[in-house]
């Protein structure tokens, strides 16, 4: 192959798009069809707008295995779930429609509870213990970090209580939001204290 | 450390589509794209986290077309009653295919199946020869010889006909 032959045989191949937008949307939608029907996407993730900003919803066959804010950068947290759980990851938005329609409806006030199915996997030991409790405080309620410590039975864990809801895998779902320092000032968040400020607003007009 | 896998399809897609297009024509590319990534995303959590992502999808593309290829001949024997001009490549069902520029595939399609691969390997993907030849067989040098005389090939069947050479047009 010499010079004169390569612009050529660059040239060769100018007919066919770079990217032909259209044939990959159409080959990725039907190669999650096929992922999901050979029971191989391990994970489906997609976002929605929010009024906190942009949730990514991750889910696996189990269920919604987690939801991030875009401070946690969701170029990062899907890396993470790669590490964790497995790679095989794919935007289908499909798998996530009943957690993305519950969220919507909870950001509207219409809906107290959350029913998707949920996969708990990365949380675990007393993490895991705090995150079930959470799910019990009630909407438009709060609980200190000290009381959900005693409630968890580990009264002096009162910072592990706050690593674990810093660390919830499924915010705003399993409202760790709900819970505030004993002086009632909200304490941290991993939305960032705007977020935390306007969950407790959103939950106290409507309850 | 692994990406996920959608980022695998959006950073190597484009690229396998095309080489697919150049190897198999408009019809049989969507077909082994989608044999070949859905094959990737199974055995990916296997694969060597330093290894060359798109010389790996092209490799499982090249196994998959020739399973494609299979299967059509396998499924052509007892269809003989089926008329010529019905056949899928008939410039009707071409055009159905985001009508990229059917005298590419006119022309590759003449091509030794050896040659066409080791031109869209080589002049499409960006391979160098020493790689084409881990995927398609045989030694650098007869990969090397493939890709040249695909390419003389298509100077004079394609390239001729058209365009200007591009370097006097510009």
């Amino acid at each position: 192959m010499n010079a004169v032959t390569e612009p050529n045989a660059r040239d060769l191949f100018a007919a066919l798009p770079a990217i032909d937008v259209e044939a990959q949307r159409r080959l990725h939608e039907r190669l999650v069809a096929a992922a999901e029907a050979e029971g191989v996407l391990d994970i489906a993730y997609r976002t929605i707008d929010t009024p906190v900003g942009v949730l990514l919803l991750a889910a696996t066959q189990q269920g919604l295995v987690r939801v991030a804010f875009d401070s946690e950068q969701h170029d990062k947290v899907l890396e993470s779930l790669a590490a964790k759980v497995s790679p095989r990851i794919l935007r289908a938005p499909a798998r996530l429609d009943q957690a993305a329609r519950e969220i919507e409806e909870y950001f509207a006030g219409t809906r107290q509870m959350f029913d998707v199915a949920m996969d708990l996997r990365l949380a675990t030991g007393f993490r895991l213990g705090v995150l079930a409790h959470l799910s019990e405080i009630a909407y438009g309620h709060t609980e200190s970090y000290a009381e959900v410590a005693t409630a968890t039975g580990r009264p002096k864990a009162v910072r592990a209580v706050g690593s674990a809801c810093a660390n919830n895998p499924l915010p705003v779902v399993v409202p760790c939001h709900r819970v505030v320092r004993s002086d009632g000032s909200f304490g941290g968040y991993v939305g960032g204290a705007d977020a935390k400020r306007a969950l407790l607003t959103l939950e106290a007009a409507a309850a | 450390m692994k990406k996920p896998f959608e980022q695998i399809v959006v950073d190597h897609g484009p690229t396998v589509l095309r080489v697919c297009r150049a190897v198999l024509g408009p019809v049989d590319a969507e077909d082994a794209w989608s044999e070949t990534f859905l094959a990737a995303l199974k055995a990916y959590p296997e694969l060597d986290p330093e290894a060359n992502v798109e010389a790996w999808l092209v490799t499982i593309g090249h196994r998959k077309a020739i399973d494609v290829k299979r299967a059509e001949a396998r499924r052509a024997v007892p269809v003989e009653k089926v008329h010529l001009d019905e056949m899928p490549e008939s410039s009707a069902t071409r055009d159905q295919h985001d009508g990229w520029d059917g005298d590419l595939w006119d022309a590759m399609k003449r091509l030794p199946p050896k040659q066409r691969q080791t031109v869209a390997y080589h002049h499409l993907a960006g391979f160098p020869h020493k790689e084409v030849a881990e995927i398609v067989g045989g030694t650098e040098s007869a990969a090397r010889r493939a890709a040249a005389d695909g390419i003389a090939t298509l100077r004079r069947t394609y390239l001729s006909t058209s365009a200007d050479n591009p370097e006097t047009s510009r």
